[in-house]
């Protein structure tokens, strides 16, 4: 049964688990072979995150899914994560803007529900917001350095975050199930996790010279099951071994 | 025919990390408890060191066949998300061990900043002292990418002796 719990343990594994996918996207087309194994490994912890999730969402759902059945055996709309993470990578600047994004989205998120009364989930999160605070810093690092760097750099990362700028939007909003939750103290409430974010993001971009992008009328419907064109692209590529040939393994 | 808790431990603690084979599981800090039921039954607590380390199916089966060498055969080996794997759990011989092999342990003194402190409350994990060479003992080092060849270590180099090696980051 699709209890809130459920819901909120799978809008959190989704979230980490169709981000690895994007960002594996990269691996051995990374600007240097750094990179290339950066994102791979940021790719893996939030992969690390996502099983973990889906195995929980599965478990207390009760109708036998396991973790992979939930990655490769749903469709589009059953996917509850934030349009954000399923955003083509675009140039590499796009990336890291939506790696700033994000990772201080996940790190204010998984720093507060470390006290969860939920032993799964602040034991996840416990273990998460440390892998986190490095995939932050490496945004951090990545989004001064093109900021900051030459005109070029720069044009691009200015784009970069204006592309994935109106998506931010949908990480803060409340919705019905986790407000159920909030008041068990079982999830964190997405609109407290507004200003730590919006306060982090801004000293990053102050850093760099870079203003704030304007304000774009905020994107959202993942947490509602209504994606982007994109999502159905990415799970093709992620789903189809699996569909092709259940079980396999190597 | 080994019975004891005691026992026990000491063959499990034997199985070598398969990412860092020069130290153990044990000495690494991701083994945390071995118990054994009035049954015989055995169980063993073990935790990952990041949420994706894919060496943990590897570690469980290698568990299960050490013991199956002492003849038990009725085991569970459990995973432990909490409380969470910390560099610090590294023992002080798994740290002497890393070192002899060429790889720099974590950082021990978090308390002084790498100076970047402007954004946000400095979490525990930023702080991070300059790395010792391994091969030469030079603290004259750099680090050339945050993320190595495993998802526990980082790429350094050497100025001194310009050789590169893995460092295991501070968690
Ligand atoms: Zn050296």
């Amino acid at each position: 049964m699709t209890t809130p719990r459920v819901a909120y343990a799978l809008a959190l594994g989704d979230d980490a688990l169709v981000l690895a996918q994007r960002l594996g996207e990269w691996v051995a087309r990374a600007p240097e072979l750094e990179e290339d194994v950066a994102l791979a490994n940021i790719a893996l912890d939030l992969l690390g995150q996502a099983r973990t999730l889906l195995r929980y969402a599965g478990d207390l759902e009760g109708a036998g899914r396991d973790e992979d059945a939930l990655a490769y055996w749903r469709d589009d709309r059953d996917f509850r994560n934030a349009l954000l993470v399923e955003l083509p990578n675009g140039d590499f600047a796009v990336t890291m803007a939506r790696q700033l994004v994000f990772a201080a989205y996940q790190y204010e998120l998984y720093d507060r529900l470390r006290a969860s009364s939920d032993d799964t989930l602040a034991a996840v999160a416990g273990k998460a917001v440390k892998e986190v605070h490095y995939h932050r810093d490496h945004a951090t690092q990545w989004v001064l350095r093109l900021g900051d760097g030459t005109d070029e750099s720069r044009r691009r990362m200015v784009a970069g975050l204006a592309t994935v700028w109106p998506y931010a939007d949908e990480l803060f909003q409340p919705d019905d199930a986790t407000a159920a939750l909030v008041a068990d103290g079982v999830a964190v409430d997405p609109p407290t996790l507004r200003e730590p974010w919006t306060s982090y993001v801004e000293g990053v971009l102050a850093e760099a010279g870079l203003e704030l992008p304007e304000a774009a009328a905020p994107r959202s419907g993942g947490r509602r099951g209504l994606h982007t064109e994109h999502l159905g692209f990415l799970l093709a590529e992620m789903q189809h071994l699996h569909r092709s040939h259940p079980g396999a393994t190597w | 025919m080994v019975t004891t808790t005691q026992d026990l431990r000491e063959i499990v603690a034997t199985v070598p990390d398969p990412e860092l084979p020069v130290v153990t599981i044990e000495q690494l800090g991701i083994l945390r408890d071995v118990r054994v039921g009035p049954s015989g039954h055995v169980t063993v607590d073990i935790t990952p060191t990041y949420s994706g380390c894919p060496a943990m199916d590897a570690i469980r089966a290698d568990i299960v066949a050490r013991l199956a060498e002492h003849g038990i055969h009725s085991v569970d080996v459990r995973t432990e998300l909490a409380p969470a794997w910390t560099t610090d759990w590294i023992t002080p011989d798994g740290r002497a061990a890393l070192e002899e092999h060429g790889i720099a342990p974590p950082g021990r003194d978090t308390l002084l900043s790498r100076g970047r402190k402007s954004h946000g409350p400095a979490a525990p994990i930023d702080l991070t002292l300059s790395v010792r060479c391994p091969h030469c003992g030079s603290p004259d080092t750099r680090e050339l990418s945050r993320f190595g060849s495993t998802a526990c270590k980082a790429l350094w180099v050497c100025r001194a002796c310009q050789e590169p090696f893995d460092h295991v980051k501070a968690l």
